[in-house]
């Protein structure tokens, strides 16, 4: 989802002050919100700190440890394979995707396609589809039983590797999550572009910029609050990392571990192993790498803004 | 194949040099003439460029005609014939009858407990952030700040990080195994109350409401009266976005759910694909692929329907923010 990260929307957003006079009237129209929102969100949050500084031990029942659980991910090589593991996949998936969606993107704005809004449904359309359906598709298809894989070997003999073994299932992966997600951020890119003012392109043109002169010097500057938006729900995206390998471990039980993301070892952790507390501090852990890094790139996205 | 109305999108570029329209086009949006006004033609269509997007039009569409292609085989014709063409008999609706009815129609009672998800889940999460939103575009109130500095800096938690406390306080609450705790979290969209500020924000002019009030009208009244139907477009945005949320959830129900009779039809599919792999279980990918065709179809006749709301939702979200 398009959710703004950090304090962007408070400074964009419309001015609170108008000739408003202060009141609790607004709380009665906030307050669900609110309640829920404690529930759901902030009381589970409190919990999980709660719940990382101790640990259920066979002697002695539920003890105070202090950060000993956060000490003990540290070196735990379980975590940072899975770590490494998104980190690989966040290094390599999202660029591919997200230049994928903005090509496409650049394409359907320019008006030089025969069909353009045929190809703008058409591409968003996989976003509809469930993350359980989509994998469960892309599984089949990969499957060397009745898969197109396996249609393909049948055809010219055995040729093509497995995409199910465990050297190449993370980029099987990879491409289920690039195929769910082009179209959703090609349209974010799309409807950025659509309210660039063309009259700087015809002024650009006159000047005798060309398409690319005007892509890079042009479009690109102008779409970037959206470039980073996209940018970071990816990074976040990919590090809850969790449907499509989940989904996928049925198909490929051996290639795909219980530890193969850090969301995958904390599920196992907390419901196979029953290790609530350490599974609690791997879950902040992950969070707090991840807004660190969200974080980091809106910097980064804004510093350009000079 | 487009079903957005000209209305709604004044200021898209039309490719076709119609004078009239495109005479409009400019009177309706001042500031930004048509592409094709300054140097007076229109960009020239190509036909490489069609080609080469072609190839991910091609990549988006191929898995969905994977589907709908082997939706139509036998488990028998599944296993020996090439996937991207029919073949054997045309066993789509054998295959339709047989999914519903296996398991005693547990597939039915899925499909029954989305609906249940989506109405309550999407629908409440739907009505707490136009109410929200409301109040954060209109209403100057104590603690303001401290909403938006909470709401946003939660957004960034991952969600999948909540799963395991959420989980145990539930557990502890008697809520887990039930609908509600599938419900209830789902009732949280942050996205869809940022959506609803910025929306209410611009659709209601302040005046209006001082008017109602002068008028003697209730808050509650001013709101459902006057207020309610000016966003009725963003609120439609902001119900697609959490309707599909909401019904393609997986993570939710898989840590909240024990019992098979609660299970959405996400949760239930992949249980029907693992029972292959487990031990004893009978193989029915002919079943799992028939319901994920009949699982998908819901949700792409709305965005057929509904896309203009899509757009506009997305590009509020990419502009504003």
């Amino acid at each position: 989802m398009t959710t703004p990260t950090a304090p962007a929307p408070v400074a964009a957003g419309p001015s609170p002050r108008r000739s408003r006079r202060r009141s609790w009237t607004g709380w009665a129209f906030i307050g669900p919100f609110m309640a829920v929102f404690a529930l759901v969100f902030l009381a589970p949050i409190a919990y999980s700190v709660y719940l990382s500084l101790f640990r259920d031990q066979l002697i002695g029942g539920n003890t105070f440890v202090g950060l000993e659980n956060y000490t003990q991910a540290l070196v735990d090589a379980q975590f940072w394979g899975a770590l490494g593991r998104v980190s690989l996949f966040l290094a390599v998936q999202v660029p591919i995707m997200l230049f994928l969606a903005l090509l496409v993107a650049l394409a359907i704005d320019s008006g030089r396609l025969y069909g353009r809004d045929f190809f703008r449904v058409s591409i968003f359309l996989p976003y509809a589809v469930p993350a359980v359906v989509a994998t469960l598709m892309w599984g089949f298809m990969y499957g060397n039983r009745f898969g197109l894989v396996g249609n393909i070997n049948d055809a010219f003999g055995p040729t093509l590797p497995d995409p199910l073994s465990p050297d190449l299932v993370l980029a099987s992966i990879g491409n289920i999550v690039t195929w769910e997600f082009v179209g959703y951020n090609m349209l974010i890119f799309y409807s950025a572009l659509r309210v660039v003012p063309h009259t700087l392109y015809e002024a650009a043109q006159i000047d005798g910029a060309g398409q690319l002169r005007i892509i890079t010097a042009i479009k690109l500057p102008a779409i970037r609050g959206a470039l980073v938006i996209a940018t970071i729900f990816s990074i976040i995206g990919s590090f809850q990392l969790f449907n499509e390998p989940s989904i996928l471990r049925h198909l490929a039980p051996n290639a795909i571990t219980t530890d193969f993301t850090p969301n995958l070892y904390t599920f196992s952790l907390a419901f196979r192993g029953q290790q609530h507390n350490y599974a609690a501090t791997v879950a902040i852990i992950m969070g707090l790498i991840t807004m660190a890094i969200a974080y980091a790139v809106q910097l980064r996205g804004m510093r350009k803004d000079v | 194949m487009s079903t957005s109305a000209p209305a709604s999108t004044p200021s898209s570029p039309s490719p076709r040099p119609a004078g009239a329209r495109k005479a409009a086009a400019r009177l309706r949006a001042p500031g930004r003439g048509p592409r094709s006004a300054g140097l007076g033609r229109a960009p020239r269509r190509s036909v490489l460029l069609t080609l080469l997007t072609g190839l991910v039009l091609v990549y988006s569409l191929v898995p969905l005609v994977w589907l709908a292609i082997n939706a139509t085989k036998s488990q028998e014709d599944l296993f020996t014939s090439f996937g991207l063409w029919f073949s054997g008999d045309f066993a789509l609706f054998a295959n339709i009858a047989d999914t519903l009815a296996y398991d005693g129609g547990i597939f039915v009672r899925w499909l029954l407990n989305t609906v249940l998800y989506v109405v309550l889940g999407a629908g409440g999460a739907t009505l707490l952030a136009v109410l929200g939103g409301y109040a954060l575009a209109k209403f100057d109130f104590p603690g303001k700040r401290a909403v938006f500095a909470v709401v946003i800096g939660a957004v960034a938690v991952p969600g999948t990080a909540l799963a395991v406390p959420t989980f145990l306080m539930f557990s502890e609450m008697g809520l887990t195994n039930t609908p509600w705790a599938v419900i209830i979290p789902s009732l949280i969209s942050p996205f869809g109350l940022y959506l609803m500020w910025v929306f209410a924000a611009e659709a209601i002019p302040d005046e209006l409401i001082e008017a109602a009030r002068i008028d003697g009208a209730g808050e509650l009244r001013t709101f459902v009266q006057i207020c309610a139907p000016l966003l009725a477009p963003g609120t439609v945005t902001v119900a697609l976005f959490t309707m599909v949320a909401t019904w393609n959830n997986y993570f939710l129900p898989l840590i909240m759910l024990k019992n098979p009779d609660w299970y959405p039809l996400t949760l239930g599919l992949d249980n029907w694909n693992a029972q292959a792999s487990t031990a004893g279980g009978e193989a029915v990918f002919d079943l799992v692929i028939t319901g994920s065709l009949l699982s998908i179809i819901p949700l792409i006749i709305v965005f057929l329907l509904l896309q203009r709301f899509w757009q506009s939702g997305l590009a509020a979200g990419s502009v504003k923010a």
